[in-house]
């Protein structure tokens, strides 16, 4: 089985204003079902590494695979659909859309994604939503809820599609201790229990601490 | 695409009062389009219709004239006799006719020329009208009153008389209003007519007709032909006139042409009569046209400042859409959807609107001694108007929200999800 994600070589320049070589030959891997942390200081580039995993970012040198296939030259409408149909992604700022409900929220990657029908898209968003504990909060409007709460929201966004990957850029920056305790335990049973990857930037040492494998990055290397 | 609709119908609820302005710069562009031109072209129409209505597309008469070759030029000079010529001085008409020869033949020959809608014959008789001890010079048309009513609007200029009694009557006859106020003739008054040799006639006074030009009302009376050739006393062959109406007015030059050679009369076309009404009508259409586009392209930018503004506060939006799946064409189709959206709400509400305010325009009072029939102004309800501005509102919306579409399926998630 072809590993989750696995980039070789990549190396990425910001050009402007100076050209600044942020990521240096970066090599690493992710399997099924791996809860993989990524700290490093500030600037280290670990965020940037991960738009780029995200393929979002497509401004870089080097191989990326996700689920076994090259993205390097892939356009950008399949790029879409992968980090529809494969790829969930958690932020830090929980981004979700405001003029539209929570349920809403979660279920549109799923009518993006195509693959079920209107109600059926909705039955599996309200179990996400009853899974996470906000079930209470599905009809009301994204930015009526709490920020603890929106980021369960967003969690449940990116798994409506079952997806291979949870990505996440510092998801619990933003949150006080216990709902940083709640998000993890959250990641932790998906890992477990659904046996998805997932792959976290975090500054938290306590939160890399209890992830399977923590990739420390420093000045755009991976150094351990 | 249902989902994209979705989409952008939510973005337009979030941004209700934006997408109002916007719909409603639509909305008003069309209604004044469409009013201005519907009020126009009646008004064109009407203008038009004072001629054009009561002429005819080619009028075949016979003029008398000098023969041009007079018989002394039959008589053979010898050829090659370089030395002789005939100079004849004070050449007279021959004393013939003004009429049409053959009349019932060219009739019958018209009547079947595909391009021809309608011939009415006419016979013009100078009269004298007899006012107590004074004369009044007029004339009186026989007409076919029943055509004259199909084709040419008789009945829009009888402000008094019922033209099925003009038709049947025998020695009616139907006086300008001018020609009766001088002399003070009534409905059912007999009035006396001489004609120009001499005979006299007692006409009954069965109507009025007011043509909206006053030099004409104060010599012109209308009979039906048959009178008119009884007081002439001439047989029921006798016309001076043919009115042809075509159904492609701009045939009408080439087609004259080809009559006045063909049946060897005179033939003058309407173009030719009437040259100055065509240029009046084109600049005034010219004119509102350019105003009601110049409306439209307004409104556009309207739609291009507020959509950019839409995408620029829905920036994070587009970032979101994009990182969890929709790629560039999608963001582009939301937007320009929701462009659409508004421009589609807008000209539905601006015809509703235009419609209603030519309505109001077509009821408003306008009472002119020129125009008889007309009380109110007048409307041209020519769907044409709301085609041509639908679509082009259409057009210019899909134009206004192009290029704002395009510029956010360019925009970067990343940029926007890590410069907060």
């Amino acid at each position: 089985m072809a590993p989750t994600l696995e980039v070789r070589n990549i190396n990425k320049h910001f050009r402007d204003p100076v050209d600044l070589h942020v990521l240096k030959d970066v090599n690493m891997r992710v399997d099924r079902g791996e809860f993989v942390s990524i700290t490093g200081k500030s600037g280290c580039g670990k965020s940037t590494l991960l738009y780029i995993l995200s393929t979002m970012d497509t401004d870089y040198e080097g191989e990326l695979r996700i689920d076994g296939e090259a993205t390097r030259h892939a356009g950008a409408a399949r790029l879409a659909r992968i980090r529809n149909e494969k790829i969930g992604f958690v932020f830090q700022f929980h981004y979700l859309l405001p003029e539209f409900t929570v349920l809403h929220n979660v279920m549109l990657p799923g009518l993006k994604l195509g693959l079920k029908s209107g109600p059926e898209v909705e039955h599996r968003a309200m179990e996400l939503l009853k899974d996470l504990g906000i079930a209470d909060q599905a009809l009301k409007k994204a930015n009526q809820v709490s920020g603890g709460q929106k980021q369960r929201v967003a969690i449940a966004r990116a798994l409506i599609n079952d997806p291979l990957i949870i990505m996440g850029d510092e998801p619990t920056g933003n949150l006080d201790s216990q709902n940083t305790e709640i998000v993890f335990d959250i990641f932790r049973r998906i890992a477990d229990e659904h046996r998805r990857s997932l792959l976290i930037v975090t500054h938290d040492p306590d939160f890399a601490k209890r992830t399977d494998r923590i990739i420390v990055m420093d000045d755009g290397r991976v150094v351990g | 695409m249902r989902l994209l609709v979705s989409i952008a119908l939510t973005l337009l609820r979030a941004k209700l009062r934006q997408s109002i302005v916007a719909a409603g710069g639509v909305t008003f562009s069309i209604a004044m389009f469409v009013a201005l031109l519907g009020f126009m072209n009646g008004l064109n129409q009407l203008l038009d219709g004072l001629i054009l209505n009561r002429t005819p597309h080619i009028r075949l008469f016979n003029e008398l004239h000098i023969s041009p070759q007079q018989p002394v030029d039959l008589a053979a000079i010898a050829p090659g006799d370089t030395a002789a010529y005939n100079f004849i001085r004070s050449v007279k008409p021959k004393d013939d006719l003004p009429r049409l020869r053959n009349a019932n033949a060219i009739m019958g020959a018209l009547e079947h020329d595909p391009r021809v809608r309608s011939v009415t014959p006419r016979l013009v008789a100078q009269v004298l009208f007899n006012v107590g001890t004074t004369d009044l010079t007029g004339q009186v048309f026989g007409i076919d009153v029943m055509k004259e009513v199909q084709y040419y609007m008789f009945q829009d200029y009888l402000v008094a008389g019922d033209p099925y009694d003009i038709a049947t009557g025998n020695n009616t006859i139907v006086l300008g209003k001018g020609l009766a106020d001088l002399m003070a003739a009534r409905i059912g008054d007999l009035v006396q007519v001489t004609t120009a040799t001499g005979d006299r006639t007692m006409l009954r006074v069965a109507g009025f007709f007011q043509s909206g030009i006053a030099e004409y009302d104060k010599v012109q009376s209308y009979a039906n032909i048959k009178t008119v050739q009884k007081l002439l006393q001439r047989p029921a062959s006798y016309y001076t006139d043919i009115n042809v109406k075509l159904h492609d007015l701009n045939a009408a030059p080439a087609m004259a042409r080809e009559l006045a050679v063909r049946f060897r009369v005179q033939a003058t076309d309407i173009q030719t009569a009437n040259a100055q009404f065509e240029t009046g009508s084109d600049v005034r259409s010219i004119i509102s046209y350019a105003v009601g586009i110049v409306l439209l392209i307004v409104a556009g930018f309207g739609i291009y400042n507020i959509l950019n503004m839409i995408i620029y506060e829905k920036l994070d939006t587009i970032a979101i859409l994009k990182a969890t799946g929709f790629n560039g064409s999608d963001v582009r189709r939301i937007f320009l959807l929701l462009s659409m959206i508004i421009g589609v709400v807008g000209a539905a509400g601006g015809l509703v609107l235009g419609i209603t305010l030519q309505h109001i325009i077509d009821n408003v009072p306008f009472n002119t001694a020129a125009l008889p029939t007309v009380t109110t102004f007048p409307v041209d309800y020519n769907a044409k108007y709301y085609l041509i501005a639908v679509s082009f509102a259409l057009a210019t919306t899909w134009v206004a929200g192009f290029f704002p579409a395009r510029k956010a399926a360019h925009v970067d998630p990343v940029e926007i999800i890590r410069g907060k």
